[in-house]
């Protein structure tokens, strides 16, 4: 049998008395590219943050490898090390340059030495296209120059799983294209990938598993044609149209 | 030696005759404004820090009470310096240090004692908000990639809160110079003190504090300029440069085996470049010529 890399078992998350995840039940087999779509506020972004323990769930259980990370136990800095995100507002370190943004988390988390760092940062860098940039800072950087900076940051990390939320929705259209490329790629690589976003023609393409979400819940979830060919869920068909019809 | 007649003279005997203990108050005013407001950035660089680190209840509950005294007692430290006049503090901890605990500071002792901790306090408040104020992205950004909570504090945060509070530390810098004159109640040999001295001798105060102010104005003046201009070296460079050559990329690892056509690709754009660039100079030069 082959192990899911990520389960959520029973995942809820409550802000208050307002219930954002109501038992969600999901698995990521590796080498999977698992795309979240629905509508804001439907509780993507939040089950993608429960997945990386910047929230904590509050009922229910998230499993690495077939043990629980949510328990008491666990060190969530050696998880997250494995497991790397990418934001919407990217987050890059405004007071390193490029570079220093892509060696630091090996070196002080994965204790590599410097050249070491470097190399690998730079082998990153070269492939999101930053390679001529690595002097520059965050805030002399267009959007999408930050997010692929970012995504070199999270793959500096070697991790096994990656996460993207909304990557691509605070850019403009050349942006997102340049960002999208830049994740295709990763995805052909084999690279384990769960991704919140809007762009429906890259869940569609790119992604083997599709999640549909609505307040809170797990709608439908299937391969991309299923999904958006034969959607079955009346919530699913409404989305998609609203979509298709733009 | 006899007083002249006149305003400008007047300064000018001044000067001429007491120059010397004027520098030597400046020196000491100089001195506990410099130590103080640094040992002050210390203190509260330690309180903002430790009042920002977040405790889990239901993780470690020891911690999180054991925190939660090291709160209350940090909070009063910072309300009650800030909530008394230093002069007052001044008095208090000089005289009542030898009364009530037996120890003898020494005038400069107390000094030092005094400023930093008024400094402190004012300066925790400063740090806490300096950290409050980073975008929590930041935080989130460091935290997604592994890193604990100092690790992000030392590499992230830290850096940036400082250089958003450089100001306010250059405000209390000028704060202390000036406010090292209510020193003078424990005898402090500051400026102040050392000018009233003056001022007596010949019953000169007008124009004796008339040096005296100026002398003032030109050391917060100068310390708010070089403040200024650390800030500025902080911020680094407007521009920066693209790294076109194979030589930086490369580095100390051999992290590919490099494909000749993309050398020579390299090259070829290398090559395009520096003869743009050569014939822009060429032109400059004819136009300069013309």
């Amino acid at each position: 049998m082959s192990e899911h890399v990520i389960e959520v078992k029973h995942l809820s998350k409550s802000f208050g008395d307002h219930e954002v995840l109501k038992d969600v039940d999901f698995n990521v087999d590796h080498g999977d590219v698992t795309s979240i779509i629905g509508a804001s506020g439907s509780g993507k972004s939040t089950l993608l943050r429960c997945i990386n323990l910047l929230e904590k769930p509050t009922s229910g259980e998230i499993l690495f490898h077939g043990s629980s990370i949510t328990g008491h136990d666990t060190d969530p800095c050696k998880y997250r090390a494995k497991v790397g995100m990418c934001f919407q507002s990217f987050n890059l370190f405004n007071n390193m340059t490029v570079l220093e943004n892509c060696m630091t988390g090996p070196v002080k988390v994965l204790k590599k030495n410097k050249e070491e760092a470097r190399s690998t940062a730079l082998k990153f860098l070269e492939k999101v296209g930053m390679a001529p940039y690595i002097n520059a800072k965050p805030r002399q950087l267009s959007g999408g120059q930050k997010q692929r900076v970012a995504i070199a940051r999270a793959l500096a990390m070697q991790p096994e799983v990656l996460l993207f939320d909304e990557p691509t929705s605070a850019l403009d259209p050349q942006m997102v294209g340049e960002v999208l490329s830049v994740m295709r790629q990763l995805a052909n690589e084999g690279l384990t990938m769960i991704v919140v976003t809007h762009e429906m023609a890259f869940a569609r393409d790119v992604s083997n598993h599709v999640v549909y979400m609505a307040d809170g819940v797990i709608c439908e979830e299937g391969r991309p044609e299923d999904i958006f060919d034969n959607p079955k869920d009346p919530k699913t068909i409404e989305f998609l149209q609203r979509f298709t019809n733009r | 030696m006899t007083l002249p007649e006149g305003f400008f003279p007047r300064i000018g005997f001044i000067i001429q005759n007491y120059y010397g203990s004027f520098l030597s108050g400046v020196g000491n005013t100089m001195l506990i404004a410099l130590v103080s407001t640094f040992i002050g950035c210390v203190i509260g660089l330690g309180v903002g820090i430790v009042q920002t680190t977040p405790t889990d209840k239901e993780k470690n509950p020891a911690a999180y009470y054991i925190m939660a005294v090291i709160h209350f007692i940090l909070n009063a430290y910072v309300e009650i310096f800030r909530g008394t006049p230093m002069m007052v503090q001044a008095m208090f901890i000089y005289y009542g240090s030898s009364m009530v605990f037996g120890i003898d500071l020494s005038m400069y002792q107390a000094a030092f004692l005094i400023v930093s901790i008024n400094t402190g306090a004012y300066m925790a408040e400063t740090v806490r908000g300096g950290i409050l104020s980073i975008d929590p992205g930041q935080t989130e950004g460091a935290m997604a990639i592994g890193m604990t909570h100092y690790q992000t504090m030392t590499s992230v945060i830290l850096p940036q809160a400082v250089r958003n509070i450089m100001p306010q530390i250059g405000n209390n810098l000028i704060i202390n110079i000036k406010d090292t004159s209510v020193l003078s109640v424990i005898g402090v040999m500051e400026l102040f003190y050392t000018t009233k001295g003056i001022a007596g001798a010949y019953y000169t105060y007008f124009e004796s504090f008339t040096v005296t102010m100026v002398i003032y104005f030109i050391l917060t003046f100068v310390c708010s300029r070089i403040l200024r201009a650390i800030e500025h070296k902080m911020d680094g460079p407007d521009n920066y440069e693209l790294v076109l050559s194979d030589a930086l990329t490369m580095g100390e690892g051999n992290y590919r085996v490099r494909k000749p056509e993309s050398n020579t690709n390299r090259d070829l754009a290398e090559k395009k470049l520096r003869s743009s660039a050569e014939s822009a100079i060429e032109k400059g030069n004819q136009r300069e010529g013309l």
